[in-house]
């Protein structure tokens, strides 16, 4: 339990990191990251075997970040876990900066180049496809957005990935319902997604994306089958965290004002105070 | 002895099946293009190395980067239309710019396919690739260099682009031929004008050769089977020895070989040229060397427009002396 509440004050200082990151570049796809938050945390503190001394040890659990987009959420928590400095997390959004604004290998801990859409889980099939095919236990994870589901690449990679039973695989969506035009099943429905998944030879599993607990049981029970590789509907809310953003396609991409951040930290502050005191 | 000359396809599979027994970490992944490719023997040979994705050309690009990023050494086979067209985005991000060792084996490429049709020919392969920073380009001129370059690449971490076509073609080389992969192969040591070709174009380019040798015309060719990167040094000197070039190509007059050659003289050492491929229309409905014909990629046009090129570049050099 403890263990767990240290985690879900990572994710709090997490999120106030990404908010101040996206203020100091100007920009950046600030509501996905704060979707994706606990499951990053979930991945990257609780479940995966990952070493920050040494990014490309052979036997690590890999990560695909498909969406992207989201990688202000990503880069503070590599950045929490010990994969990149503050330092250089603080050039993120200036001249030449080494941090781009999707990920890249150059960034210790990230393993692809990723912001075009519908292309992550592909790769985790091949990896899966790799470690299976040489006898290597580690796991592969892939987190992809909701909105990204409408790249139909993302079925070819589904389909491969129970036609090989891939069980050493488990992908995630951050099912936060919004994509930049506004509802998902309004721009054009993505749903059904567990039903999709499930014609794929998929076992399916939905959470709230907000519970790092749930999430890692997921991902337990994920690590028990045998045959079929597993999807994580992690049901989250899109810019969760600060209540003015949370739920609203408007801070898909956006800057928050002066008097925003601050609103913004006091409610991320006051969570933190929750956690330290509950 | 009458040896039965193979494609450069199945020159490809023959050379990789043996490398990759020869390697557990090479693997081969395919869309639905077992035939197409000729890898039933590696299929059947090396079931544990070896991907099949379906008609799917985006995942089997995307299985191939992460193939790779799992220390595999990958390629990525199937027809070339598709491979650079279809699954461009997954080359340009998984493979070129993620740095992954996937090679892309696009086969029947070109016109090949004759008259199927504009799906199914890649005459745009060069000019797409070659602008993504990281990816080298390779056109093999017969089975022998196929060969070479595939025990190369089975050596090689690069991520890279391989167009060859369906049917088999007369050969250039020997067997005990070697090539430097990156650079240019001069064939001819001419001094009036150069020819410059890649892939199944370098054929002809000899043939006009020995019909302008006739005419009392010395012509440097030159095999450029690298388009990335491209040998500007030898670019350059074969501008400086002949003083005008014509280039030969089967892909369309834009972006392609000619364009390579164009860049690096029109800034460094301007010369006359002839650009000769495929212009900017979808080809006639024909069989793959009527179509080489039509468009003058053979013997006859080569000839032709090395002479006229010869004329004004003698004009040029009048109007210089006046």
């Amino acid at each position: 339990m403890i263990q767990v509440k240290e985690l879900e004050k990572r994710a709090v200082e997490i999120r106030k990191r990404t908010v101040e990151i996206i203020y100091r570049a100007s920009g950046g796809h600030i509501g996905g990251s704060l979707s994706s938050v606990d499951i990053l945390v979930a991945l990257h503190f609780g479940i995966m075997n990952i070493n920050p001394e040494n990014p490309e040890m052979k036997d690590r659990d890999r990560f695909i970040m498909s969406k992207g987009h989201s990688v202000e959420g990503y880069y503070s928590t590599l950045e929490n876990r010990g994969f990149i400095s503050s330092e250089m997390l603080d050039t993120y959004g200036q001249f030449n900066s080494p941090l781009a604004g999707h990920p890249t290998r150059k960034t210790p801990g990230i393993e692809l180049n990723s912001g075009a859409l519908g292309h992550g889980l592909s790769v985790g099939v091949g990896i899966a496809i790799a470690a299976k095919r040489s006898g290597e236990n580690f796991r592969t994870y892939v987190l992809m957005g909701d909105g990204e589901h409408g790249e139909g690449s993302i079925m070819e990679a589904a389909a491969a990935a129970g036609h090989y039973k891939l069980n050493n695989l488990v992908a995630i969506v951050d099912r936060n319902q919004l994509q930049i035009s506004g509802r998902t099943e309004d721009v054009c429905a993505v749903d059904d997604l567990e039903g999709k998944y499930k014609a794929c030879g998929w076992s399916v599993i939905h959470c709230d994306g907000h519970n790092i607990m749930e999430l890692m049981k997921c991902f337990n029970i994920a690590e028990a089958q045998t045959e079929k590789p597993t999807f994580v509907i992690a049901h989250t809310v899109k810019g969760k965290g600060v209540s003015f953003m949370e739920d609203k396609a408007a801070w898909h991409h956006k800057t928050p004002t002066d008097e925003q951040l601050e609103i913004a930290n006091k409610e991320l502050d006051q969570r933190m105070e929750e956690l330290i005191n509950g | 002895m009458a040896e039965k000359v193979i494609p450069c396809r199945k020159a490809f599979t023959e050379t990789i099946l043996k490398e990759a027994q020869a390697n557990p970490d090479i693997f081969v992944v395919t869309s639905d293009a077992r035939g197409s490719v000729t890898l039933d023997d590696y299929a059947n040979t090396l079931p544990n190395q070896f991907v099949e994705v379906g008609i799917a050309e985006q995942n089997a690009v995307g299985i191939g980067a992460g193939l790779a990023l799992a220390g595999k050494n990958v390629f990525v086979c199937g027809p070339a239309c598709f491979y650079a067209a279809r699954s461009l985005e997954q080359v340009k991000v998984d493979v070129a710019y993620s740095k992954t060792s996937v090679k892309i084996i696009g086969v029947s490429g070109g016109v090949s396919y004759g008259a199927l049709g504009a799906t199914h020919h890649s005459l745009h392969d060069i000019a797409v690739m070659r602008t993504f920073p990281d990816m080298h380009v390779y056109l093999p001129s017969d089975r022998y260099q196929t060969e070479k370059l595939t025990q190369y690449l089975a050596h090689s971490s690069e991520s890279a682009y391989v167009r060859m076509g369906r049917n088999a073609v007369p050969d250039i080389y020997t067997v005990n031929d070697q090539f430097s992969f990156g650079k240019g192969n001069v064939l001819t040591d001419g001094r009036d004008v150069a020819i410059i070709a890649t892939g199944e174009t370098v054929y002809h380019a000899l043939q006009a050769e020995k019909e302008l040798k006739k005419q009392g015309v010395s012509a440097m060719v030159i095999d450029m089977h690298t388009l990335k990167p491209f040998d500007e040094e030898l670019i350059l000197k074969a501008a400086s020895i002949c003083g005008c070039i014509v280039t030969v190509e089967e892909h369309s007059i834009f972006g392609g070989l000619g364009a390579c050659v164009a860049e690096i003289t029109s800034q460094n050492q301007p010369v006359k040229m002839k650009i000769i491929g495929i212009p900017d229309e979808n080809v006639i409905n024909a069989k793959p060397l009527e179509i080489f014909e039509y468009y003058g990629l053979t013997a006859p046009n080569i000839c032709l427009q090395v002479m006229k090129l010869m004329k004004s570049k003698d004009r040029l050099i009048e109007n210089i002396a006046l």
